[in-house]
């Protein structure tokens, strides 16, 4: 299997870990991962805001340039995934908004490759039978929630998952000997960039699913977006000093940094050394050091 | 050749004041095989009859054309006529000068030429009609009814009011059907078991009334007036005739299994009645539960048994009877809400639907009428309501309208603040739609005196915290998201067909839309009959219905079977297909076409090089065929046409108008 | 099936009346209309009394769906300048499906007169309702001045 690798901002700055550990686990499965050359900004955020044509000309670049190699994209992060999708999709089905499109990016883009999520890759094709012969570790019944949250299965009908109740990562969890909690908040909204904006709304939002998490049983969250994660984990001390009796210590993963772990990976390659709130001892506990 | 006689009408000054009707006569009289042609003030009154009738005697004519107004109005009249002369009423054509001429177009001239040219073309027709014959058949004077719940007891009670014997053949081991799960009716709060028993008994103390309860129709042959039906009676492992429904067995019965009639919130046995006051009032085991099933051993009902009527192996008996007019009452099911992710995928015990409640609200329920929520048994103090659940939600649901909804979540809120002190009931709905006698009241009554509060808007989540489930959504007219920790939800899900209404619909022979719901002959005209003669519609199965609806429709079916079931013979009209079966190849191809399953093979013998030899060929059910003539078209080799409107007198027609 | 068409007197041959002028071309449509629907609608037209050309002679069939293409052949072999078969709307047929067949049966028809040479707009079927008399007047209107604009069909006229 071969892919285009399309890390977007975030796997290179803040999301590091994820693509450390996307990268190992690549490795593992026999994944090759080519990074798309000259690749520009998904136009998450603020480009699709703002102009909607510019929202689907940008990923319709990239995808451009991975057509000519004749390879699909994966892309890890959550936001790039939903507006590549988005772009695939809008392409495919309307020759005008093609043609459209072709004119701003000056490249054509047909829409013969399209764009899957690491999760995608990782789990779905590589397939749970595949995931388990290659773990030598396993995660001996860490209680775990798998938290997707809004990007990744949404909107309805063009994700890989049921977008009201995903199971992808449950199902990778279980097969590496975890134990996926069951929890209402799989796909609730993170507050994205809110915590920066305004900032009690969105601390509230991280509050809420830390504590369904918590009250949920679960001993760390995993994850496969980089905001979320981001929001999840650098969130936790802010909301210790600014809510009364808050004192969270729950750990977030990215199920790639679970899985390369599984897979006999040092943690530190892995990337969890990075983290805010320490790993080292769920980690230790479960004898995964 | 032929001896056709032309008589052109003045209509009064409706067809003489723009048309030259004697102009007309004068050239009709010159067309190839007119004898005669004359023009009167008003063929269709008793004098102008009269000279039709005289005319047809003095010049011996055997082909008759009036030139009048539409045949919609007054082509009966004129058939009338020749028959009471002697002639064969289809050896007749009109052309409608007064419709599509006199009074359409101004100009004399080009009116004339126009009326001489449809008067060619009737005349042309004419001399190619045949003497038809209409037929007739014998009908059995005996109605099937499939169903039994309120719908089709209905439909049986007053089709064996009229005289007439009637058999409900019903799947389930008693009549009655949803309105017995039932706690209460809106907009009155009557009970409903306490309006619903008393029709139960009537129905099965008839003198006219067969009740075969746990049967299924298996085959549906023949045709209206003459089904051949057959029926399978499942095996009850009871013999009937000797069970006195004592209920010993039941009471012996050491396993327990969840019962559908509650729900599955109550229990059952595994040999039972759905409830106490069932129709037939007696027993059957479920074989997939039974303990001596399963496992052969237990045997304790056989041993309990006074009369000795538990029989371990009873077969299914497959019995063919002959039936006159079939009504189909098969009802409706819950829409299926565990496609829902948002309301838990089904997952939340105390997430149930209209129907759950209706059960946990009756006094003879698994709760004894205490509404308690299947969790933990704890009264609820906060319920929500979700209304539009599968219905009015083209993306995961139905697209239609469940029209009762409305109604029963009002109800369930009245009654959730009469029985809980101190409750709330929140009801979330998009419309409220209370269209029916009484109704709308109602629904102020439950907002205003029962404050329910009604909040319009969807519900995007429900999840658990805690004991309680909190629900979140949208109160679309203040433009803000709201969140309710509620104790229950209550969800109303939509009316839906039945899951095997499509396969019962090809036994019948009837049409279904894309919903399953079986289609009626004409949405405004025809609502209870269907397209195939002799089958009739009544109740939920049809579409969404409230009890009073239901009802209504079952007195119209069964007024319609009785209208059929009232005649000793039926005639069919004379406008039929006919097959020449010397040129018949046996393709078929007509068949699939029918769209009333008039057209069958059927073999005949004739001699082939001086042997006898069989061949396949189409026959038409003439008291089937409707006459609509889209098999004639479709035949290859031309061998089909329709009487009355052959492909020969159609030709003759457009040759006609065409010089 | 043939008729003797050498006994009729022919349309034009008709004894005009003293007074009439000579008349310009008019175009000839032969109507189809099925029973239920348009022949009602049709009827409907007159009791409104609603003018529209004396150009369409109309011809009753029980349904849309009995319309043989042989019979629209023949009309234009027989010099008809336009044919239109009228019938209940999509849904609406009163033998709920014969009007599905017209509408695929017109499709195909109005390829096969394209590929015979023929202006595919002499040829047309129409939905009017028993309901809808304006509408026929608006249909037989507006298809008289499409085959004037066309002119006669010369065409087919009397190809055996």
């Amino acid at each position: 299997m071969k892919y285009a690798y399309y890390p977007g901002c975030s796997l290179h700055s803040t999301g590091i870990e994820y693509d450390m550990s996307s990268q190992l686990v690549a490795g593992k499965l026999g994944v090759e991962l080519k990074e798309i050359p000259d690749w520009n900004c998904c136009g998450a955020s603020a480009g699709h805001t703002t102009n909607h044509l510019l929202g689907l000309a940008l990923p319709a670049r990239n995808l451009a340039i991975a057509e000519k190699e004749g390879l699909d994209v994966m892309a890890p992060c959550a936001s790039c995934y939903n507006r590549m999708k988005t772009s695939e999709v809008a392409v495919k089905s309307s020759e005008e908004t093609k043609a459209k499109v072709a004119e701003v990016t000056e490249m054509e883009y047909e829409g013969k490759v399209g764009v899957k999520s690491a999760l995608e890759v990782f789990v779905k094709e590589a397939g749970l039978d595949a995931i388990k012969s290659l773990a030598v570790k396993n995660l001996g019944g860490m209680k775990i929630a798998a938290y997707y949250g809004c990007l990744l299965v949404r909107p309805v009908g063009i994700g890989f998952d049921d977008p009201e109740n995903p199971m992808t990562m449950d199902d990778m969890v279980t097969a590496l000997g975890g134990e996926a909690v069951d929890w209402p908040f799989k796909t609730e909204c993170c507050g994205a960039s809110l915590p920066t904006a305004r900032e009690m709304v969105g601390l509230k939002l991280v509050y809420d699913i830390l504590t369904m998490a918590q009250s949920a049983g679960a001993e760390a969250i995993v994850t496969a977006c980089p905001l979320c994660f981001m929001n999840l984990d650098m969130r936790q001390n802010d909301l210790n000093k600014k809510v009364d009796n808050a004192n969270f210590q729950l750990p977030v993963f990215y199920f790639t940094e679970l899985m390369a772990i599984a897979f006999g990976e040092k943690p530190a390659k892995t990337g969890v050394r990075k983290h805010f709130v320490d790993t080292s001892s769920v980690l230790a506990k479960y004898n995964l050091k | 050749m032929r001896r056709t006689g032309v008589f052109v009408c003045h209509c009064g000054s409706n067809i003489a004041g723009t048309v030259d009707v004697e102009r007309v006569a004068k050239e009709a009289a010159k067309f190839p095989n007119v004898v005669f042609a004359t023009d009167y003030k008003y063929m269709c009154s008793e004098p102008g009859q009269q000279v039709i009738k005289d005319a047809i005697k003095e010049h011996n004519l055997d082909r008759v054309v009036v030139a009048s107004c539409s045949p919609r109005m007054h082509e009966p009249t004129f058939r009338r006529c020749l028959e009471s002369a002697g002639m064969n009423p289809y050896l007749f054509e009109m052309a409608n000068i007064r419709e599509h001429c006199s009074w359409v177009h101004p100009d004399k001239e080009k009116g004339t030429i126009k009326s001489i040219d449809l008067v060619r073309k009737a005349a042309a027709k004419v001399v190619k009609d045949e003497p038809l014959q209409k037929s007739s058949i014998g009908i059995t004077k005996r109605a099937l009814v499939i169903g039994g719940g309120i719908a089709g007891i209905q439909v049986a009670l007053d089709i064996a009011d009229a005289g007439f014997p009637v058999t409900i053949v019903e799947k389930e081991p008693t009549i009655g059907g949803r309105m017995a799960q039932i706690d209460k009716t809106f907009p009155t709060l009557d009970c409903s078991a306490c309006i619903l028993t008393p029709k139960m008994v009537d129905a099965s103390q008839h003198p006219n009334i067969e009740i075969l309860s746990y049967s299924e129709v298996e085959k549906v042959e023949g045709y209206v007036g003459n089904f051949d039906i057959t029926i399978r009676k499942k095996a009850r492992s009871v013999d009937m005739s000797k069970c006195t429904g004592c209920g010993t067995c039941w009471e012996k019965c050491p396993t327990k299994v969840d019962s559908e009639f509650d729900m599955q919130l109550g229990k059952r046995k595994a040999i039972y009645t759905p409830f106490p006051q069932a129709v037939p009032n007696k027993p059957v085991i479920d074989r997939v539960n039974c303990t001596k099933f399963r496992t052969g051993k237990c045997g304790i009902c056989q041993k309990v048994c006074p009369t000795g009527a538990v029989d371990y192996e009873q077969q299914d008996e497959l019995i063919t009877e002959k039936y006159g007019a079939i009504v189909v009452a098969t009802g409706f099911n819950q829409f299926d809400h565990s496609v829902y992710g948002e309301y838990g995928y089904g997952k939340y015990p105390d997430v149930i639907t209209g129907l759950h409640f209706e059960r946990l609200i009756n006094a003879s329920g698994p709760t004894m009428g205490k509404i308690k929520r299947p969790s933990d048994h704890k009264i609820p103090e906060t319920v929500v309501f979700i209304k539009c659940v599968g219905s009015r939600d083209e993306a995961k649901g139905k697209s239609y309208c469940s029209r009762t909804c409305c109604m029963y979540t009002a109800k369930h809120a009245t009654l959730v603040h009469e029985k809980i002190p101190g409750s709330k009931s929140y009801i979330f709905y998009m419309d409220v739609r209370t269209p029916g006698k009484g109704y709308e009241e109602f629904y102020k009554r439950t907002a205003e005196e029962y404050e329910a509060q009604y909040i319009r808007g969807r519900v995007s989540k429900v999840y658990q915290k805690g004991d309680k489930l909190v629900v979140r959504g949208e109160d679309s007219l203040i433009g803000r998201p709201v969140e309710i920790e509620a104790d229950m939800v209550v969800l109303a899900n939509a009316m839906v067909a039945r899951e095997d209404a499509g396969d019962l619909a090809r036994t019948l022979g009837i049409s279904y839309d894309k919903d399953n719901f079986f289609t009626e002959a004409h949405p405004k005209l025809r609502p209870v009959e269907t397209h195939t003669a002799g089958v009739f519609l009544a109740g939920a199965c049809q579409g969404p219905k409230d009890i009073p609806d239901s009802v209504a429709q079952a007195g119209a079916a069964a007024s319609k079977a009785i209208g059929l079931l009232s005649k000793t013979q039926m005639e069919s009209d004379a406008i039929v297909s006919n097959v020449d079966e010397s040129r018949c190849s046996g393709c078929m191809i007509c068949k699939g076409i029918c769209p009333y399953k008039a057209i069958d093979a059927k073999l005949i013998t004739e001699r082939v090089g001086g042997k006898m030899a069989e061949r396949q060929v189409a026959a038409v059910n003439k008291s089937l065929c409707q006459g609509c003539g889209a098999c004639t078209v479709a035949c290859r080799a031309g061998c089909l046409n329709l009487l009355g409107f052959t492909n020969e007198q159609i030709l003759a027609e457009v040759e006609a108008v065409c010089l | 099936m043939s008729l003797n068409t050498e006994a009729l007197p022919k349309s034009q041959e008709v004894t005009a009346s003293p007074e009439a002028a000579p008349q310009p071309w008019e175009p000839r449509i032969v109507g189809f209309a099925c029973n239920w629907c348009t022949y009602a609608g049709a009827d409907l037209a007159g009791l409104s009394r609603l003018q529209y050309p004396p150009s369409i002679r109309l011809i009753r069939v029980p349904c849309s769906g009995r319309v043989n293409p042989q019979f629209v052949i023949r009309a234009f072999q027989r010099g008809a300048d336009g044919v239109l078969v009228a019938g209940c709307h999509p849904g609406d047929c009163h033998y709920s499906t014969g009007n599905y067949f017209t509408r695929r049966r017109f499709l195909l028809m109005q390829r096969l007169l394209e590929y015979m040479g023929m202006d595919p707009r002499r040829f047309q079927a129409r939905w009017i309702s028993g309901s809808e008399g304006p509408k026929f007047q608006q249909v037989v209107t507006q298809m008289t001045e499409d085959i004037k604009a066309l002119g006669p069909n010369r065409k087919m006229r009397d190809v055996e």
